[in-house]
C-alpha cells in the first residue's frame, strides 16, 4: 500500500509506470489500489476523460460514517463505481473476506458513480472529498417469491404473527381468543393455547426465547412457556381496557429477561415483573390511549400516545428512581401511532443472529453470556451513535427524534397524506420505511430522515411493513389483500406481488434469519412464504 | 297458647267448614274487584294516603317477584366476544370500512359459463317489440315503414358513429343514450356513480342486448376501478356486472344493484 500513501500531484494524467514499481503489490498508477483491477480502471478512465471542464479524478479522503479517517487520501478516477470503490475499500482496510459498502458524499448516497453524485451536489472538485463508507450485510437474504405453505388453524382473523428471536417457532395471536405455535421447518402447528377470554391483540417474545406474552381485548396478559405450550403463573390483570403494545426488556440490560412492558388504551403503562407476577410499577402521565411502546437499549422506554405526545421513562434502578418521566417529545399535532427504534432489530433477536454463533452454541450460553453477546450485537448495531426514535402519526407526518440526548426533534418528515399506520427501522439502521393508509410505503434516510423513496403498488391502505435481515429488501402487507416485495436498488415497481391471500393482511412478520415471511390474514389462515 | 287467639284455638277444637278453602278462594278473588271500586271512589286525602300504600306494597311486589326471578333470569352474556376481530391499530378507528374483499373471479366466472345470474330482480315483464320500437316512416310518400326507433334508454360504446340513413335500421335517440349509472354496492350499502362498459344481457331479447337498450332488470357491466375492490391474485377488479333496478326511461337515471 506503499504508493497510496503519496497522492500525486496532478489528477488524471497518466504517469510512465516505472519499472521500480511494478514489482511492488498495489499499482504505481494513482487510480486504483490493484493490479488486478486493469480492466477497471480502464473503464473508469475511458468514462471520466477529459470532458468540458470536470477532471478526471479526485482526490478522495476515506471515513467512517462516525468521521474517523481511514486511510490516505487517495486519488480516485470521477467515473469510478461503487462497486471499484467497494474493491478499493477491502483492499485499504486489508479485509480478509470481501464485504460490500456503501459510500455517503456529504450525506448523499453514491448511487451509481461518483461523477455522478459530485456533479449532483456541485461539490468542488478542487478541495479533497470526504468520502464515508458503511459496510453492509456480508449475506443476502433471498427474496421470498412463493406461498410455501398456508396454515388454516385460527378459527377468527389473524391479528398478531411474531417469529422468536431464533427464528424457529412462529406464533399467532387471533379473533379466537387463541394463541398458537408453529413449527417453522415443517410448517405444522404444535401447540394451541386457549385461555384468554377475548381477540389477543399483541404478542411478543422474550429476547431471549424462553418467555412468550399475549395480550388480549380484555386487557389480561398471559405468559406462556413456548417450549410446552402451556400457561405460565396467573393471567396478568390490572389493564381496564384492551392492551395495544407489548414490549420486553432487552437482554443486554437484564440477563433474566423477566421484565415485561404493556400499554393500554386505558393511557397506563404498566411494568410486570413476569417471574413473579407483579406489577412494579404503574407510568401514568399520558391524557390517552397509549399506542405503542419500545423498551430501548439505554434502559429507557419510548411510549407514544392519542394525546399526542412521546414521552421517555426510566425504566431501571430501585424505588422511586423507576418509573421517572425523562422528557415528553412534542411535535406531532395528532395522535401518534407508532414508533420504531434504529436498533429494534438488535434487541428483538438479542444474543441470536450473531454468524459466529450457532443457534445450539447460543442455547447453550448462561444467561451472563448471552447477555454479553447481546451487547456486543447492540453496539455493533448502534454503531457509536445514540439510538433513534421515529414517530408516525395520524397528522400525516412522521419525526425523527434522538430521545437519549434531548427533546428537539432532528427532523419532521412529511409526505404521507393519510394517517401513518406502521413503521420499521431497517436492522442496519440505514433507512427506514412507513406504511400508510394512503397506500404507500415511504423509505426514509434512517440517519438524517431525508425522503428517499415512495413504493407505489398496493391499492389499499397498507398496514404493515417488514425488513429483511440484511437491510436489502422489504416486505409490506396491505389491505388490498396482497403482500408486496420491494428491493432497495429498484424501488420504482414491486419486485414481486405475493397474492394469496382471501382478505385483507393484517398481520407480517420476517423470521430473524431471513428464510421466510409469515403474514396473518382475516381470512384466517397464515401463509408462508420463501424463495 | 295466649289468650287472644281463640280464632286458631276454636279452629284446634272444633275444625274448620268444609267449605272454608272455596270461600277463602273466592274472597281472594273478590279482593282485588273491591280494591279497585275502592281506589275509583276515594277521593282527598284518604286516596292519597291509599295510593301510597298501595304503592309501597307494589314495590316489595315486584321486589319479592325479582327476587324470586333472579335464579332464572336471562343476563346479558358479558363473555361474548364478538365477531369482526381487528387488530389493535384499527380498532377505534372510524370510517375504516370493514367490508369483505368481495370479488371472488371463481364465483364471477360460474356465473359467466352459466349465463345465468342469481339477481336481485329475477324476473321481469318482458318489453314487446312494438313497445320498444316506434315504427318510423320514410320514403317521399312516407310509405316505407322499416325505420324502427328505440324508444328505451340505451348504451352506445365509446366511437359510435350512426350508419348512414340508407342502412340505419334502428335509431337510438341522442337524448336516450347514457354514458353513467349509480351503482349500489349491497354489502357496503354504498351508492356509486360508474361508467357503463357495455349490456350484458337484456332479460327481454337478445337484439336488445345487441341495440345496447337498458329496461329494468338487465344487466349492465360497469366500471369498479375507483371502488378498489381486487381479485385473490391481487389484481384490480376493473369490470363487475350490475342490474338495472329502475325503469330509466320513466327515471332519466340509471339505478343499479352490483352483482357480488
Amino acid at each position: 500500500m506503499a504508493s497510496l500513501t503519496a497522492p500525486p500531484p496532478q489528477a488524471g494524467t497518466k504517469r510512465p509506470r516505472s519499472s521500480a514499481q511494478e514489482h511492488q503489490v498495489s499499482a504505481p498508477v494513482p487510480d486504483f489500489g490493484a493490479d488486478s483491477d486493469d480492466d477497471v480502471e480502464d473503464v473508469a478512465r475511458g468514462k471520466g476523460g477529459d470532458e468540458g471542464g470536470t477532471p478526471s479524478s479526485m482526490i478522495v479522503q476515506f471515513a467512517t460514517l462516525e468521521g474517523e479517517n481511514k486511510g490516505p487520501q487517495i486519488d480516485v478516477p470521477l467515473g469510478s463505481t461503487v462497486l471499484q470503490m467497494e474493491e478499493l475499500m477491502n483492499q485499504l482496510l486489508e479485509n480478509k473476506d470481501k464485504v460490500p459498502y456503501t459510500f455517503y458524499v456529504n450525506d448523499a448516497e453514491v448511487m451509481e458513480t461518483l461523477e455522478q453524485t459530485v456533479s449532483e451536489l456541485a461539490v468542488s472538485t478542487e478541495a479533497v472529498l470526504r468520502v464515508s463508507y458503511q459496510p453492509l450485510a456480508v449475506f443476502r437474504v433471498r427474496p421470498v417469491t412463493r406461498c410455501t405453505s398456508t396454515m388454516p388453524g385460527h378459527t377468527e382473523a389473524v391479528l398478531h404473527v411474531n417469529y422468536s428471536p431464533d427464528g424457529t417457532m412462529l406464533a399467532s395471536g387471533g379473533g379466537d381468543m387463541t394463541v398458537r405455535f408453529w413449527d417453522v421447518q415443517t410448517s405444522l402447528p404444535r401447540f394451541t393455547c386457549r385461555g384468554h377470554r377475548h381477540h389477543v391483540l399483541c404478542t411478543a417474545w422474550a429476547p431471549n426465547g424462553k418467555r412468550f406474552a399475549s395480550a388480549d381485548r380484555k386487557g389480561e396478559i398471559r405468559l406462556w412457556d413456548p417450549s410446552k405450550g402451556v400457561q405460565q403463573g396467573q393471567p396478568l390483570s390490572a389493564h381496564k381496557q384492551w392492551v395495544t403494545s407489548l414490549a420486553w426488556e432487552p437482554l443486554h440490560r437484564n440477563s433474566a429477561g423477566e421484565r415485561l412492558a404493556s400499554s393500554s388504551k386505558d393511557a397506563l403503562i404498566k411494568i410486570w415483573n413476569t417471574r413473579t407476577g407483579r406489577c412494579e410499577v404503574t407510568l401514568s402521565g399520558h391524557a390517552d390511549s397509549v399506542e405503542k411502546i419500545i423498551w430501548g437499549g439505554e434502559g429507557l422506554l419510548y411510549s407514544a400516545s392519542r394525546d399526542r405526545t412521546i414521552k421517555v421513562w426510566n425504566v431501571e434502578g430501585e424505588g422511586r428512581k423507576l418509573g421517572i418521566l425523562v422528557r415528553t417529545l412534542v411535535g406531532h399535532g395528532h395522535r401518534v401511532n407508532t414508533l420504531a427504534l434504529s436498533c429494534e432489530a438488535a434487541l428483538r433477536t438479542g444474543p441470536f443472529g450473531k454468524e459466529e454463533c450457532a443457534l445450539k452454541a447460543v442455547s447453550k450460553f448462561t444467561p451472563e453470556e448471552a447477555q454479553a453477546v447481546a451487547l456486543e450485537r447492540y453496539n455493533l448495531a448502534r454503531g457509536g451513535e445514540p439510538e433513534r426514535l421515529v414517530s408516525g402519526s395520524d397528522d400525516f407526518t412522521l419525526f425523527l427524534w434522538n430521545p437519549v440526548d434531548g427533546k428537539k426533534p432532528l427532523a419532521r418528515l412529511t409526505g404521507h397524506q393519510q394517517p401513518v399506520n406502521h413503521l420499521a427501522f431497517s436492522p442496519d439502521g440505514r433507512r427506514f420505511a412507513s406504511a400508510s393508509f394512503d397506500k404507500k410505503v415511504k423509505v426514509w434516510d434512517g440517519r438524517t430522515g431525508t425522503f428517499l423513496a415512495t413504493l407505489n403498488g398496493h391499492v389499499s391502505a397498507v398496514y404493515q411493513v417488514a425488513w429483511s435481515a440484511d437491510s436489502r429488501l422489504l416486505v409490506s402487507a396491505s389491505k388490498d389483500s396482497t403482500v408486496k416485495l420491494w428491493e432497495m436498488v429498484a424501488l420504482k415497481r414491486a419486485k414481486a406481488t405475493l397474492p394469496g391471500h382471501a382478505d385483507e393482511v393484517y398481520a407480517l412478520d420476517w423470521s430473524p434469519d431471513g428464510s421466510a415471511v409469515a403474514s396473518g390474514s382475516k381470512d384466517r389462515t397464515i401463509k408462508i412464504w420463501a424463495h | 297458647m295466649p289468650q287472644h287467639e281463640y280464632m286458631e284455638a276454636h279452629k284446634k277444637r272444633h275444625g274448620e267448614r268444609m267449605d272454608r278453602a272455596e270461600k277463602r278462594r273466592k274472597k281472594d278473588a273478590r279482593e282485588v274487584h273491591k280494591r279497585s271500586e275502592f281506589a275509583q271512589k276515594v277521593h282527598g286525602i284518604r286516596a292519597k294516603l291509599y295510593q301510597r300504600k298501595r304503592f309501597k306494597e307494589k314495590a316489595t311486589m315486584r321486589k319479592t317477584i325479582a327476587m324470586h326471578q333472579e335464579r332464572t333470569n336471562k343476563h346479558a352474556n358479558d363473555d361474548a366476544v364478538p365477531d369482526g376481530a381487528v387488530p389493535a391499530y384499527l380498532l377505534d378507528r372510524e370510517g375504516v370500512s370493514r367490508a369483505k374483499v368481495l370479488s371472488n373471479t371463481v364465483k364471477q366466472k360460474r356465473k359467466e359459463k352459466a349465463g345465468k345470474w342469481d339477481v336481485p330482480i329475477p324476473k321481469v315483464k318482458p318489453v314487446a317489440d312494438d313497445e320498444m320500437f316506434k315504427v318510423l316512416r320514410s320514403g317521399k310518400r312516407k310509405n316505407k315503414a322499416w325505420k324502427r326507433m328505440v324508444t328505451k334508454v340505451t348504451f352506445v360504446g365509446e366511437g359510435f358513429t350512426r350508419k348512414a340513413p340508407k342502412y340505419e335500421r334502428f335509431i337510438r335517440p341522442t337524448g336516450l343514450r347514457f354514458k353513467k349509472a349509480h351503482v349500489t354496492h349491497p354489502e357496503l350499502k354504498a351508492t356509486f356513480h360508474l361508467d357503463i362498459l357495455g349490456v350484458k344481457k337484456n332479460p327481454s331479447s337478445p337484439l336488445y342486448t345487441q341495440l345496447g337498450v337498458m329496461t329494468k332488470g338487465t344487466v349492465i357491466e360497469v366500471n369498479v376501478s375507483d371502488l378498489g375492490l381486487v381479485t385473490q391474485s391481487g389484481k384490480v377488479v376493473w369490470g363487475k356486472y350490475a342490474q338495472v333496478t329502475n325503469s330509466p326511461e320513466l327515471d332519466g337515471c340509471i339505478n343499479a344493484v352490483l352483482l357480488v
